[in-house]
């Protein structure tokens, strides 16, 4: 099983939708509760970084016979310092960013939570990918 | 403590539709910062907050909180309520402030 979702990077009001979809279709599939839970809260998490942070791009999610792998990829600035952006709290988002409540410097810590396998590969200036992978 | 005995109890404005699947509420989380409630409330959580903007309906989603109460008669666009309405996002309001919402919750729920 394999979905393919493009990101849109102008919209924040629909931030969220590929996100919500694949939820939708793992609970159709009958996923246990709590692995849908994980895969959501990491999925959005990474999805929203492609919105603000990327400018928008794409996803693949894929149901594999004993994970799931998200693959989210932009062509936005890309991250300079990972270990800094994987600091708690840590956040390069503007303040109108902020007034619609994120930007909370978590998104990045929640996907290593919740995931259980997390990679990323950004150059400056070329982009950024992010994987990450819930055990089934 | 279901949904409804909570909005009853509360005297909250139900702004969604009223056919609403009624859950079971066992926590409280209060937080406006979208990564913070994602990250930290559990499941069936009661969601306080004063955010209104559309994003809180997708993070109550996937965060399986079992509702949104907004605090402080913060206004809602339609919009809102219709994007929460087709995703089974159940959304409450009181004229009370967050921490005030959250003791009567524990007085209400004893959570
Ligand atoms: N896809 C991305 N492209 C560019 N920068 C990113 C991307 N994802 C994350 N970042 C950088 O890492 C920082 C931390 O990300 P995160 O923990 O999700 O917090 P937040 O999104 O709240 O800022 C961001 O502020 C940003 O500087
Ligand atoms: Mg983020």
């Amino acid at each position: 099983m394999h979905k393919y979702y493009k990101i849109d990077g102008k919209d924040f009001s629909i931030a969220g939708e590929a996100s919500s979809d694949f939820k939708t279709v793992l609970k159709k599939l009958g996923t246990p509760a709590e692995i849908v839970r994980k895969v959501a809260i990491a999925m959005y998490e990474a999805e929203i970084n492609t919105v603000i942070h990327g400018g928008g791009g794409e996803c693949d999610a894929a149901i594999e016979k004993d994970k799931i792998v998200i693959t989210f990829r932009d062509q936005g600035p890309g991250i300079a310092d990972i270990s800094l952006a994987m600091q708690e709290g840590y956040s390069t988002a503007n303040d109108k960013i902020r007034e619609l409540g994120f930007g909370a410097g978590m998104g990045l810590p929640n996907i290593q939570k919740y995931a259980d396998d997390m990679s990323i590969e950004t150059e400056v200036g070329k982009g950024t990918t992010v994987v990450l992978s819930i055990n089934l | 403590m279901k949904i409804s005995e909570l909005a009853e109890t509360l005297q909250l404005e139900l702004l969604t539709e009223p056919d609403y699947d009624d859950r079971e509420i066992t926590g409280c989380y209060i937080g406006d910062l979208l990564s913070w409630v994602m990250g930290r409330a559990k499941p069936q959580d009661v969601w306080i907050t004063v955010m209104s903007n559309v994003n809180i309906v997708a993070v109550a989603s996937l965060a399986d909180a079992a509702c949104v109460v907004v605090s402080e008669d913060v206004p809602i666009e339609d919009a809102v309520l219709q994007k929460a309405n087709m995703q089974d996002v159940v959304i409450l309001r009181s004229p009370l402030p967050s921490y005030e919402l959250g003791l009567r919750v524990h007085e209400a729920a004893g959570i």
